[in-house]
């Protein structure tokens, strides 16, 4: 199912009273405290707050790689919560891309190889496999180094094969978890750049977790500040 | 994921890990050796044993016995045939009417009795058996200097080599092309009136307070038979499995029938009274060995006991089968252990690539495409490890067979393989090993699968 086609009007992402607690030996931890929030389709959010705010969490819940344990994660209209294991792993396959704080790249393969690993999940034909991540690299400036392996790469380098790799599947929402975090400012600013032209280009949702937030407010317009699992306020600037 | 990509990533992840997934595969393979090594040896003694009685002639060859003259080997069948004096006897007519039988080639007695041998003024005492002509034509002989007889009533003799050695001491060879006389004892009926009765007679002496209309018998008479002799074997006819095999000096069987030789069952067959001959053994020869449970099937119809050599290697196969079975078992022990190797191996695996699994299920993994990951890397391994034991396997059975070869010769005795790898075993052995492999990747594979991504991600 492409979920673009699916309800125009809805939000492409939107929350209601979204729990996530776990058991932490005797304690409970609310990691994620009734969040109800809505992003719109094209729109590039940042989650801000400190660590431990829940924000990572919520940023799992929305990708699916988490279940709440109460409440609700529409994406495109559909409840993240009801979904089948099988049905998630689609989903995070076709309409997500996520890109990590520390990147995540599979060291014993080149980059093309990292990047053509979602579309051998996806079942993507051998040829088109070869020119979608070549396209891939390309857009994120390392048409020339296909062959490389990641411990060949700067750190943002690393990070932009990591972009290329959540572009792969071309997703409407991505997904980035403190994807500054292990770079410096400049090559960050560089990464968010680039975040910011190709969802632009290809009409991406975006969501950001940092806690830098004077490098985000460069980027985006819309912030979420989370603190103990709750949402503490939203900021919109002109 | 697609079946390629499996095998790809598969591949390439036992790629990352040479020494320890090289060692596991050798393990495997150590352990198919060893099972396809038992297995083959198990198959190898088969196939020598069945050789052996493939030597015999004896696989398209039906016994016919009547039931009054010997018990059976199974009893159960006794028990349901009909008492045994009620039952036919082997005589002409049944002859006649075996030999009608589909499929039936030949039927000849078998026939065994005592002779001698006189050259140069002294005798030689030796037993006298009847050949069917079938016996030039199969594996009865292994070889066979001169040649064989050339006609079912031909006055020729083959001689077995020890006992050419005592005619002709210096050079036994000599003998073929030579006439020798035989002296035997010939059956001859006695008029049944006859009040004179020879002194050595089967039936008749002690019927004087019988009735002399059931007198019945026959004289035993010494004769002399010139007969040339055209061959010598070394070894007995038959793989020496065959009453007729027990013999020295052997004669096409239509002479010893037309010579009229006294046998030891003709005491036996004046008892009883019958005016005719009749046969001890009756040797049927069936077209091919497939057709020979039929022809049992219609003597047995006809009442008469048989015996063939499927009766035999029923037992044979029932021997090999549980012999096959505890050879596998222990090459099975060695596999048991690599499966351990396989199952410590992917765990080792799982834990190492706690991280990589996590990436790979936040990027749209499932949880099956995981499990059949891990799945796939088990059976490459098994497949390998399959094919290099086949190689080994076969290597250890060349080394045993030489050895056994070596053996042999030195004990002046022909060399034979004792052990033998059949097609099917290459191809059992190897998908045995993919599908123990599977199943020791079952456990590793599930506990991959079930690894939460959120918890392998966490920035460490």
């Amino acid at each position: 199912m492409s979920s673009s086609q699916v309800a125009k009007n809805a939000s492409a992402v939107r929350t209601e009273n979204v729990t996530r607690h776990y058991p932490m030996g005797e304690s409970l931890i609310r990691a994620v405290d009734g969040v109800s929030l809505s992003i719109e389709p094209g729109e590039f959010v940042a989650l801000l707050g400190q660590s431990g705010s829940g924000k990572s969490t919520l940023l799992n819940l929305i990708a699916g790689l988490d279940r709440p344990t109460w409440g609700s994660v529409m994406v495109h209209g559909r409840n993240l919560a009801n979904m089948s294991p099988e049905d998630l792993a689609r989903y995070r396959r076709n309409d997500v891309g996520m890109v990590f704080q520390a990147f995540h790249l599979i060291p014993s393969m080149t980059i093309t190889e990292n990047v053509e690993l979602p579309m051998r999940f996806a079942e993507v034909d051998r040829e088109e496999r070869a020119q979608r991540s070549r396209e891939s690299l390309e857009r994120v400036g390392l048409g020339n180094r296909l062959e490389h392996r990641p411990s060949q790469l700067s750190g943002g380098e690393q990070q932009r094969v990591s972009l290329a790799r959540a572009l792969a599947n071309r997703p409407s929402l991505l997904l980035a978890d403190e994807p500054t975090g292990n770079l410096d400012s400049r090559t960050g600013e560089d990464i968010l750049n680039l975040i910011r032209d190709i969802s632009l280009s290809l009409g991406m949702t975006v969501v950001i977790v940092t806690h830098e937030r004077a490098l985000a407010e460069r980027f985006t317009q819309r912030f979420i500040f989370l603190a103990d699992g709750k949402l503490v306020s939203e900021e919109v600037r002109a | 994921m697609k079946g390629y990509d499996l095998l790809e990533l598969a591949v390439r992840n036992l790629r990352q890990s040479k020494l320890r997934n090289g060692l596991t595969t050798v393990g495997i393979s150590v352990g198919v050796a060893s099972l396809v090594a038992m297995l083959s040896l198990g198959v190898g003694l088969q196939q020598m044993a069945t050789r052996r009685l493939a030597g015999s002639g004896l696989f398209d060859t039906v016994f016919v016995t009547s039931r009054q003259d010997f018990r059976g080997f199974d009893r159960e069948d006794d028990a349901k045939a009909p008492h045994p004096e009620q039952a036919p006897v082997l005589d002409e007519p049944a002859r006649v009417k075996i030999t009608k039988l589909p499929n039936v080639t030949e039927v000849e007695p078998e026939i065994r009795v005592m002779g001698e041998v006189v050259s140069g003024g002294e005798t030689h005492f030796g037993f006298v058996t009847g050949l069917p002509m079938s016996a030039g034509e199969n594996e009865a002989f292994d070889n066979l200097k001169g040649k064989f007889f050339s006609g079912n009533d031909a006055d020729e003799a083959i001689l077995l080599t020890d006992f050419a050695k005592e005619l002709n001491q210096k050079n036994p060879s000599e003998l073929i092309g030579q006439d020798i006389t035989l002296r035997y004892g010939e059956r001859q009926a006695l008029p049944q009136e006859s009040s004179d009765r020879p002194q050595i007679a089967g039936g008749g002496n002690n019927a004087s307070s019988v009735a002399s209309t059931d007198d019945f018998g026959f004289s035993v008479v010494r004769k002399l038979q010139k007969l040339r002799v055209v061959g010598l074997i070394d070894a007995e006819p038959y793989g020496g499995m065959r009453t007729v095999s027990r013999g020295r000096i052997f004669l096409p069987v239509g002479t010893t029938e037309r010579l009229n030789m006294a046998q030891f069952t003709d005491m036996r067959s004046s008892l009883r009274g019958a005016t005719g001959k009749s046969y001890m053994t009756l040797t049927v020869r069936v077209k091919d060995p497939g057709k020979v449970a039929a022809v049992q099937d219609a003597v047995n119809q006809m009442g008469f006991r048989t015996f063939s050599v499927l009766d035999a290697t029923k037992s044979l196969r029932r021997f090999f089968t549980v012999l096959d079975l505890f050879l596998g078992i222990f090459g099975s022990l060695a596999l048991a252990v690599a499966t351990l190797a396989i199952i410590n191996t992917l765990v080792m695996a799982v834990l190492e690539r706690r991280r990589e699994i996590g990436v790979m299920k936040a990027i749209g993994a499932s949880d099956q495409d995981v499990k059949k990951l891990f799945f796939t890397e088990a059976g490459a391994m098994g497949f390998f490890g399959g094919v290099l034991g086949i190689l080994l396997g076969f290597a250890i059975g060349k080394a045993i067979n030489f050895g056994t070869a070596i053996y042999l010769h030195r004990h002046q005795l022909p060399a034979e393989a004792v052990w033998s790898m059949p097609t099917w075993l290459v191809g059992a052995a190897i998908a045995f090993s993919v599908v123990v492999s599977l199943l020791a990747g079952l456990y590793p594979a599930s506990r991959a699968a079930r690894l939460d991504p959120v918890q392998t991600l966490k920035y460490e």
